[in-house]
């Protein structure tokens, strides 16, 4: 029989440590769908995506009830839609309302894919899709959007950063009189992965199959109980290694539930995403797995040492425990999401500036955090270069997504509710950018070699 | 296949009796029973049998609730333990 103190362990994972299957994702691909019709080409997208994902959250309940694990959230991700938009003309944002009807129809969360790449230059349809990201965000409820700007290979394009910076400020503006929330869902990514199932950056790359099944799995609290019950003097060897345990764990239960996913869908099984994904719930929180390891609070000195090991070991536990592992993989540091982040930044312990170091350890990079209402679009721009850097130079995906809270003061809280939760605006240096961000071209590719 | 069911809670008279009767409405072939009462609190893990199920797992799970429902209950696929656990 299967022993009595591992069924425990289990149950208490999930009722009491929030274990949870955090996304079931279908990547669909749109590139049969496109047609010189721009209305042709939004029926046969709804055609394709309803037909492929009519069942997807039902199954996904099916699954919940027969294992008892929850699935919170069922999503879409898409081909970047501006290769439609080359082909077809017209207003992006038709595109985005159908895929918003249909996400709606099939009773999804999101759908992402309103994405351009544009990491080395912009191609028909990129330039008229970004422009069109604020009003696409603001008139619609489940679409999420991406914009990848820079890459290891082809360096930074610097025109692309400038423009996300006044998108990024404009779509907070649209959405100004329900928290900014355009702006939680629009992501501008450097090394954007192509098989990513956890919002709001998911696309489907051009390089993935036709249709194919991705799951997030998500644990923070299940990390940080285990790590509680460790001696204060246990060794840091000890900790990663029990890090490691754990995250093999979560990661078995994502294979089990991705796999019966495919098989009840009939769709390929793409890739487990293990990230430790923050959620507002207490006990959630990445944070506080920092604090476990001997932090005073986050965002302390000490605060990257541990949070790059944390990453590495849950990567190491994961990749064992899956036969596919893609997506961002490792730890999220979402600050309006997270308990503990919020705490911090409230103390003024985690500040924007600790917040980008630590980016350059973890697995994505400056999320959710809440800017004043008065930052510059080049402000923003430069976060956004700044942070594409660090991902560019370190072969790692790194990606923005701040909210300009337009209309408030500092000291207000921006509340989002539900996963995306809330956050306090944090404090930016108020020294200029503009002649760096005015120069526009591009950030030619770094050395691959002679590293120092 | 197999299901695992948990009932945690207060101890009280009639626990087993009533999950047992839940499972032999349902058609659940009692398989194993692991019980213990540590202090007054009552912890049960039962192993049945699901290959000719009357019902859904969900169903089964809410048959055991209403029969004990000042108690803690999870029904749920062997599998969860078999990936999480073995190798």
């Amino acid at each position: 029989m299967i022993n009595m103190k591992d069924i425990m362990e289990t149950i208490t994972m999930i009722q009491d440590e929030h274990l949870d299957i955090r996304t079931i994702t279908m990547g669909i691909s749109l590139l049969d769908c496109c047609d010189s019709d721009i209305d042709r080409s939004c029926e046969k997208i709804y055609n394709k995506i309803y037909r492929l994902t009519k069942d997807l959250v039902k199954t996904g309940e099916t699954i919940e009830k027969k294992y008892g694990i929850p699935i919170v959230n069922k999503r879409i991700s898409v081909t970047p839609v501006a290769m439609l938009v080359a082909a077809s003309g017209g207003d992006p944002v038709k595109y985005a309302k159908t895929l918003d009807r249909v996400a709606r129809d099939v009773g999804v969360n999101f759908i992402g894919g309103y994405s351009a790449l544009v990491h080395k230059g912009f191609s028909a349809g990129d330039r008229e899709l970004i422009e069109s990201i604020p009003r696409a965000l603001a008139e619609t409820d489940f679409v999420c959007s991406s914009v990848n700007i820079g890459s290891t290979k082809a360096g930074i394009n610097m025109d692309a950063v400038k423009i996300m910076g006044e998108v990024v400020r404009e779509t907070a503006e649209l959405t100004r009189d329900r928290q900014c929330i355009g702006a939680a869902k629009l992501v501008v990514f450097c090394n954007a992965p192509e098989d990513n199932p956890f919002m709001a950056g998911a696309f489907h790359g051009v390089g993935e199959p036709d249709c194919v099944i991705n799951v997030g799995v998500s644990g923070p609290g299940v990390v940080r109980s285990a790590l509680a019950k460790m001696p204060k003097d246990a060794s840091l060897a000890e900790i990663a290694d029990k890090i490691k345990k754990t995250a093999f764990k979560i990661t078995r239960m994502g294979q089990l539930v991705g796999s019966e996913a495919s098989q009840m869908l009939g769709v390929p099984f793409g890739i487990i995403d293990l990230s430790l994904a923050p959620t507002p719930a207490v006990g959630d929180s990445v944070a506080h797995i920092l604090e476990e390891i001997g932090l005073e609070q986050c965002g302390t000195h000490g605060t990257t040492a541990a949070l790059a090991m944390l990453n590495d070991a849950v990567k190491k536990g994961g990749v064992m425990a899956s036969s596919n592992v893609g997506g961002l993989s490792g730890a999220f540091i979402p600050v309006s999401e997270d308990a503990g982040m919020i705490d911090a930044a409230l103390a003024g312990t985690l500040s924007l500036e600790k917040l980008e170091a630590m980016t350059a350890v973890c697995s994505v990079g400056l999320d959710m955090i809440v800017l004043p209402g008065d930052t510059p679009s080049t402000t923003i721009s430069a976060i956004i270069a700044d942070e594409a850097a660090i991902g560019m130079v370190n072969s790692k995906t790194t990606a923005v997504r701040v909210i300009p809270a337009i209309g408030y003061k500092e000291g207000d809280m921006l509340d989002f509710g539900g996963l995306l939760g809330s956050g306090p605006i944090m404090k930016i240096n108020s020294k200029s950018s503009d002649i760096m961000i005015n120069r526009g071209g591009r950030i030619p590719a770094p050395m691959q070699s002679l590293k120092n | 296949m197999r299901a695992v069911i948990t009932v945690i809670g207060k101890d009280m008279v009639g626990i087993l009796a009533k999950v047992s009767t839940a499972c032999a409405e349902a058609n659940a072939n009692v398989a194993e029973v692991t019980q213990s009462v540590l202090d007054e609190y009552f912890a049960m893990i039962m192993l049945v049998n699901i290959d000719n199920l009357s019902c859904s797992l969900e169903e089964l799970q809410r048959g055991i609730k209403e029969s004990v429902p000042s108690m803690t209950v999870h029904v749920m696929h062997e599998d969860i333990f078999n990936s999480m656990h073995r190798i």
